[in-house]
């Protein structure tokens, strides 16, 4: 990337909100994500975390504000008015999106390499040898057997059918990776392990993310900063350790002190 | 006849569905969604084929009908009929005297003319089903050109046979546009989909109308390193000797004999009465 890119946010997000009729989904929430950064959210189930973020990825469409994102041929746009044409086109590319249940992220009637090689054909890839070449080579970056290729997603273990949801949506080297509760659902142990493989393809590739998460361990792994969310609003945002470490705001107390109780 | 209207349909449903069709004309791959009608007969037999039809003939055309090539199965002589009685036009086993042909499964081996009509029955119209049960998505899909899951089926054809083993309804790519199940013709008769004839294809249970105008370029889906080929078995026919045409085979007893014959058979049959022979010529009736 452009090294004067780098000092420009790479996502610029303003004053969103949604409503559900009279609940409030978020509210006003406003930040900047800069190239190579690392955001959590967190607050506890039903705060609005994943209001937000399908705000943010075009899944909703929020009531008000913007996402203003960095894109490679026209700088500045904002994916909420952009034609959808344009929007599910980048939802393909620059970014990325992974969610809770890898059911939801997956074709679970299409083998390991199809699921890793559709976004490569999305954007035009027609040579079968070197699709499977990538597919392979990601199936090795996320640890799962390249024997496994031909297999569908129905015969993997969840954290592997986690994993595999990782390299289909890295395989095209997103610039923007949104995350869902990447951890949750999965065995403490298995868990742990995709945390570690999540840190490592972070570093490997500088990503970008937002991660999303009710799991404070998971952020402190993975985040640079923080936003907490309570009923829908952004309570206290800052530094990960700083917010951990030191928090302000009497949630985010709450927050850290039950989970140091864990 | 008097019983019925013109070919058995009611003029406004006539026009219903040449608007459909002149839609589907002037877009060419493009599913027009249509009121399908009740006929009297079951959707498996080509309903939509039949009201396609229904809505092109004119009391001088000429009808010929066929099935997976053939004129004398039970699906075309009942289509067939259906229209001798309902239009009171005259039929033909004849690829070169119709005027309109209907077919299941096959195109003509005799290249068709611009003065001819050829008209699909269609299971499935939609080639991205497979993948995207959602017809919200795949019209989407359609509407934003985001075809990538096209190959992802082709990919996983390679993965699991070392080949694309799709034989039958393989898909293609319309004039740049749409994506396009071409029916369940065998892939063989892809090629010849550029066409000087109209083709229109209709999908009675799926309410789908969709056409192809004369000579529009038709592109079989593949990839760089395992290119479309319009494979056939790789035998000449046993009655006439046919090198390029689709072939049947046929079991002859129990032994194991078997015998591969033209699938289109009026071709095989004006071959035979022009003298070629192939290897058992003269010896099965
Ligand atoms: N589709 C929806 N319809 C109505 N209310 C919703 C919907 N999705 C979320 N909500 C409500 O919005 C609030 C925020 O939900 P959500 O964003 O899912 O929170 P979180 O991801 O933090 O658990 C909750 O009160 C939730 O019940
Ligand atoms: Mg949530």
């Amino acid at each position: 990337m452009d090294e004067t890119l780098m000092d420009q946010p790479l996502l610029q997000v303003r004053d969103l909100a949604k409503n559900y009729g009279a609940r409030i989904g978020c509210a006003s929430v406003s930040f900047d994500l800069f190239p190579g950064e690392v955001m959590g959210i967190v607050g506890e189930s039903g705060s609005g975390k994943s209001t937000l973020l399908n705000c943010m990825a075009g899944h909703v469409s929020p009531d008000a504000g913007k996402v203003l994102f960095s894109t490679r041929a026209d700088g500045l746009v904002d994916t909420v008015t952009m034609a959808e044409a344009e929007r599910r086109m980048l939802a393909r590319t620059d970014w990325a999106f992974v969610h809770q249940h890898a059911r939801d992220g997956l074709r679970m009637n299409v083998s390991a390499g199809g699921n890793i090689g559709e976004r490569l054909m999305a954007v035009g890839a027609r040579h079968y040898g070197d699709i499977r070449d990538q597919a392979t080579d990601w199936l090795s970056r996320v640890e799962i057997q390249g024997n496994r290729i031909d297999d569908r997603p129905s015969a993997f273990s969840g954290g592997m059918q986690q994993r595999l949801q990782i390299a289909r949506n890295l395989v095209t080297q997103p610039r923007l990776v949104f995350m869902d509760e990447p951890t949750g659902g999965l065995d403490v142990s298995v868990q742990a392990r995709l945390l570690d493989l999540l840190r490592g393809l972070v570093r490997e590739f500088g990503l970008s993310a937002i991660i999303v998460t009710h799991d404070l361990a998971v952020v402190r792994l993975l985040a640079d900063r923080l936003m907490v969310m309570k009923d829908g609003h952004v309570v206290e945002s800052g530094l990960t350790d700083q917010v951990l470490d030191d928090p302000q705001h009497a949630y985010t107390q709450l927050l850290v002190s039950s989970v140091l109780q864990v | 006849m008097s019983d019925y209207n013109f070919a058995y349909l009611d003029e406004q449903t006539k026009r219903m569905i040449r608007r459909a069709i002149l839609k589907g004309l002037a877009i060419p791959g493009y599913q027009v969604p249509f009121a399908s009608r009740e006929m009297p007969m079951p959707y498996g037999w080509g309903t939509g084929g039949v009201q396609v039809s229904a809505a092109t003939l004119t009391p001088e055309d000429t009808l010929k009908v066929i099935d997976q090539g053939a004129d004398d199965t039970t699906n075309a002589v009942s289509i067939r009929k259906f229209f001798e009685n309902t239009a009171g036009i005259v039929t033909t086993e004849e690829t070169t005297k119709a005027s309109v042909i209907q077919t299941r499964h096959r195109i003509p081996e005799t290249d068709l003319n611009e003065d001819q009509i050829l008209v699909y029955q269609v299971p499935i119209p939609e080639p991205l089903r497979f993948l995207e049960p959602r017809e919200t998505e795949t019209r989407k899909m359609h509407s934003l050109q985001e075809y990538g899951l096209m190959h992802v089926k082709l990919y996983e054809d390679i993965s699991q046979h070392g080949a694309i083993a799709t034989s039958y309804a393989y898909p293609v790519k319309v004039a740049g546009r749409y994506v396009m199940d071409p029916s369940p013709i065998p892939k063989f008769d892809n090629p010849k989909l550029t066409m000087a004839a109209i083709q229109l294809f209709g999908a009675g249970r799926e309410q789908r109308i969709y056409a192809l105008p004369p000579y529009t370029e038709v592109v079989s889906l593949d990839f760089d390193d395992y290119p479309f080929e319009a494979s056939k078995a790789a035998h000449t026919c046993d009655l006439c000797g046919a090198e390029h045409s689709y072939l049947d085979e046929v079991i002859l007893d129990d032994e194991g004999n078997r015998m591969f014959v033209c699938s289109d058979t009026d071709f095989c049959a004006k071959r035979q009465s022009a003298g070629h022979k192939g290897r058992l010529a003269g010896e099965v009736a």
